[in-house]
C-alpha cells in the first residue's frame, strides 16, 4: 500500500461510499428534480448521493491524514467460493432443475472449508437434496423443478 | 379496567390451539437454528420468514415473535457451552458463562440464563402493554414532519450506538437510506436505479439484503477462522440453581431487567449496549470484581435478563410508531407488510386483536421457551455439535431456497449473492451492516414524510422547527450528535464498546 495512504481501511470505504454516491447524483440526472414545493423523483436520492459523497470526502481526507489499520487480509476462497456457487445456484435451479443445482450447490460451498472431503460432502449433498426436495417442494409447495426444462422436465 | 380487557382480547387471539401451535412451534425451530454456531437472531429470522407467509396474519406474527425469542435463547445456550457467541448480545454471557460451562456448572448457567430471561420477558411484556397503547395515541397526533424528525433522530441514535467508526456508520446509514430507494418512485411512477431491470422494479427486498450481509457475510466470516475453533462440550448436570446460586441471582436479574428494559427502546445496538451495562454494573457493584470472567454467576444472570428485556421493549418503537429499531424488528415489520398490515399507530385500534394477541404471545413465548428448553437441553447440544463444516452449506441451501421463494425469483438469489459479498468486504473494513439495514428500510419512508410535509408546508422547510414535536426530535438528534463528537466523551464511547472486543 501506498505509504500516502495511511489509514486503508478509511481509504477503501471512502472510494466504496464516494463511488455509491456519485453514481446516484448521476444517474438521476435523468429523473426530475422537483422543487421543495413538490418533490420529483431525483430529489431525495441527489441529496443522499450528495451526503454519502460529502462522508466519503471526509473519510478519504481521514485516511491521509490519521493513522488507521490496514486492511485484514480478505479469505478469498470461501468469499469467492460462496458468491459463486450462490450465483452458479441461482443460474441452473430453474434450467437444470433442484436435482442437479442443488448438489453442485452443496459441493461447490463445501470446498470452501478447509476440512473439506469427497465422501461427506457427496452424502451431504444428497441428503440435502432430498431433504428440500420433500420439505420446500412436496411439503412447502415452493415452485421449483425437480428437473429443469432444460432435460425435459 | 380498560387494561384487563385488552389483555381478556390477547388472551383469547392467543390462546387458541393453533396460535399456541405456532407459538411453540417458534420457539422451538428459533432455538433450533439459533444454536448453531455463528448464526444470531437477524439471520435466523431472515431464513424462517418464508415459512410464515401462507399463515394467517395474527398466527405470522405470533410464530416470528416465537423465532425470535427462541433464536436468542439458542444463541446463549451456544455461548455458554462452546463460547461461540451468535451475535454481539451474547459476547458478554459467554464470558462467565462459558467459564462456568467449564467449571462443570454448564447447566446452572442455562438454568440461570432461562430464568433471567423468563423473568425479565414477563416484566418488560407488562411494560409494553401499560405504556405502548398510550404512546400510540401520541404518536396518532404526529405529522408527516414529526414522523421525518422522528426517523432523523432514530438514525443519529443508531449511529452513535453502532460500535466502532461513527463515519463509517453514518457512511452506512445514508447508503442503505440510497439502496432503499431502488425500484419505482410511488409518487411519479418513475423507475429509480433499476438498470432497466424488471426484477428491481419492486425494489430490493429487505429479507434478501439481510440474508445476504447476515447470513451469507457471517459464514464466510466463520470460515475464516475455522481452522482455530474447536468445539468442545462438558456433560451438563446439575440444572437447578441451589438456593444459595437464587440468593446471588435475583438482584442482578431484576438490575438487568431494568436496564435492558430501558435501552432496549433505543434505536441500533439498544439490546446490546442493555447486556454490556449489566455487566458492568454487577461487575462494579460486587464486592470481589476478580470472580468476574472466572465463572461469576451474576454475570450471566444479569446481561441475560438485560438481553430478553431489550429484545422485548423494541417492539415498543415498532409497535406504536411502525418504525423498527434494530434490524429484528425491520424484519418484522417487512413481515406486517407482506400480511397486509401497515404498521404504525392505527394497528392498535383497527386491529386491537392482532395488536394484544402478540403482546400476550409474547409471554406465552417465553413461557414456553423456559419449559422447552431446560428438558431439551441434550438435542441442542447434540445440534451444536455437528461440525460447521456439514452445517453450513446446508444453511446456504436454505438461504437460498428461502430467498427464492419470496418472490419465486432467481435473480433475487443473485442479488443475496451481491450483498453476501459487500457485506463481508465492508465488515473487513469495520463498516456494521446493522445501520445500513435499518437505514434501507427507513430510506422509502424518509422521502414520504419529506415530501407530504413539504406539500402541506407548501414546501416551505421552516415547518420541521415550528412543529412543536418535531423541533424536539431534531434538537436531540443535534445534542446527540454534538455530545459524542466531544472529545471527552468520545473517548469514553471508544472505551466502552473496546471492552466488547
Amino acid at each position: 500500500m501506498n505509504s500516502l495512504i495511511r489509514s486503508p481501511k478509511d481509504f477503501w470505504a471512502a472510494l466504496i461510499y464516494l463511488a455509491i454516491g456519485l453514481s446516484a447524483i448521476y444517474l438521476g440526472r435523468d429523473l426530475k428534480m422537483g422543487t421543495g414545493l413538490q418533490m420529483g423523483p431525483a430529489y431525495f436520492p441527489t441529496v443522499l448521493g450528495g451526503l454519502l459523497s460529502f462522508i466519503g470526502l471526509i473519510s478519504l481526507i481521514r485516511s491521509f491524514l490519521g493513522k488507521g489499520e490496514p486492511v485484514p487480509k480478505l479469505a478469498w476462497r470461501p468469499l469467492l467460493l460462496i458468491t459463486a456457487a450462490t450465483v452458479v445456484f441461482g443460474l441452473l435451479v430453474r434450467g437444470a432443475g433442484l436435482a442437479i443445482a442443488l448438489p453442485l450447490f452443496v459441493i461447490m460451498t463445501a470446498f470452501a472449508s478447509v476440512k473439506f472431503r469427497w465422501g461427506p460432502a457427496l452424502a451431504l449433498a444428497i441428503g440435502a437434496t432430498i431433504f428440500c426436495a420433500l420439505v420446500f417442494v412436496k411439503g412447502l409447495g415452493v415452485p421449483l423443478p425437480l428437473i429443469g426444462r432444460w432435460f425435459g422436465g | 379496567m380498560e387494561l384487563i380487557t385488552n389483555l381478556g382480547l390477547g388472551l383469547q387471539t392467543a390462546f387458541t390451539l393453533t396460535n399456541l401451535l405456532y407459538c411453540l412451534g417458534g420457539v422451538f425451530l428459533g432455538t433450533a437454528i439459533g444454536v448453531l454456531p455463528g448464526l444470531g437472531p437477524t439471520a435466523t429470522i431472515a431464513m424462517l420468514l418464508p415459512i410464515t407467509f401462507g399463515l394467517p396474519p395474527v398466527s405470522a406474527l405470533i410464530m416470528l415473535a416465537g423465532i425470535y425469542y427462541g433464536s436468542q435463547y439458542g444463541g446463549s445456550t451456544t455461548a455458554i457451552l462452546v463460547n461461540l457467541p451468535g451475535e454481539a448480545a451474547s459476547v458478554v454471557t459467554a464470558l462467565d458463562g462459558y467459564q462456568m460451562a467449564r467449571q462443570g456448572h454448564a447447566g446452572k448457567a442455562l438454568a440461570t440464563a432461562a430464568i433471567g430471561s423468563f423473568f425479565a420477558g414477563t416484566v418488560a411484556t407488562v411494560l409494553i402493554a401499560l405504556f405502548a397503547p398510550p404512546l400510540a395515541q401520541v404518536a396518532l397526533q404526529f405529522g408527516p414532519e414529526d414522523y421525518f424528525s422522528l426517523m432523523v433522530l432514530g438514525l443519529v441514535a443508531a449511529v452513535v450506538l453502532a460500535h466502532g467508526s461513527l463515519l463509517h456508520a453514518f457512511g452506512m446509514v445514508v447508503l442503505g437510506l440510497l439502496l432503499g430507494l431502488v425500484g419505482t418512485d410511488v409518487n411519479s411512477g418513475a423507475a429509480r436505479f433499476t438498470f432497466d431491470l424488471p426484477q428491481l422494479a419492486d425494489g430490493i427486498g429487505f429479507v434478501i439484503v439481510a440474508m445476504g450481509m447476515f447470513g451469507l457475510g457471517e459464514i464466510v466470516r466463520n470460515l475464516e477462522h475455522e481452522a482455530t475453533r474447536s468445539v468442545m462440550v462438558t456433560e451438563i448436570k446439575g440444572l437447578m440453581p441451589t438456593k444459595a446460586d437464587f440468593k446471588r441471582i435475583w438482584a442482578p436479574i431484576v438490575r438487568g431487567t431494568a436496564l435492558g428494559s430501558m435501552l432496549g427502546i433505543l434505536p441500533g445496538s439498544g439490546s446490546i449496549l442493555g447486556s454490556f451495562a449489566s455487566y458492568s454494573l454487577e461487575k462494579k457493584i460486587a464486592k470481589d470484581p476478580s470472580r468476574f470472567g472466572k465463572g461469576a454467576i451474576e454475570g450471566v444472570a444479569g446481561p441475560e435478563s438485560a438481553n430478553n428485556a431489550g429484545a422485548q421493549t423494541s417492539f415498543i418503537p415498532m409497535l406504536t410508531l411502525g418504525i423498527p429499531s434494530n434490524p429484528v424488528m425491520a424484519l418484522m415489520i417487512g413481515a406486517m407488510i407482506i400480511q397486509g398490515i401497515q404498521p404504525g399507530p392505527s394497528v392498535i385500534t383497527e386491529q386491537p386483536a392482532l395488536f394484544w394477541g402478540i403482546i400476550v404471545s409474547m409471554w406465552i413465548g417465553n413461557f414456553f421457551l423456559i419449559v422447552l428448553n431446560l428438558p431439551l437441553i441434550g438435542l441442542w447440544v447434540r445440534m451444536i455439535m455437528v461440525p460447521y463444516h456439514y452445517l453450513f452449506p446446508v444453511i446456504l441451501v436454505f438461504c437460498g431456497i428461502g430467498v427464492f421463494s419470496l418472490n419465486n425469483s432467481d435473480f433475487d438469489i443473485h442479488l443475496m449473492a451481491l450483498f453476501g459479498f459487500l457485506g463481508y468486504v465492508f465488515a473487513k473494513l469495520d463498516c456494521e451492516p446493522a445501520p445500513m439495514l435499518l437505514g434501507f428500510i427507513l430510506g422509502p419512508l424518509m422521502e414520504e414524510y419529506l415530501r407530504r410535509a413539504f406539500i402541506i408546508s407548501r414546501g416551505d422547510p421552516s415547518v420541521f422547527v415550528t412543529s412543536p414535536i418535531s423541533a424536539t426530535m431534531l434538537a436531540l438528534a443535534i445534542i446527540t450528535m454534538v455530545f459524542v463528537l466531544m472529545p471527552a466523551i468520545r473517548k469514553k464511547r471508544d472505551v466502552a464498546f473496546q471492552e466488547e472486543s
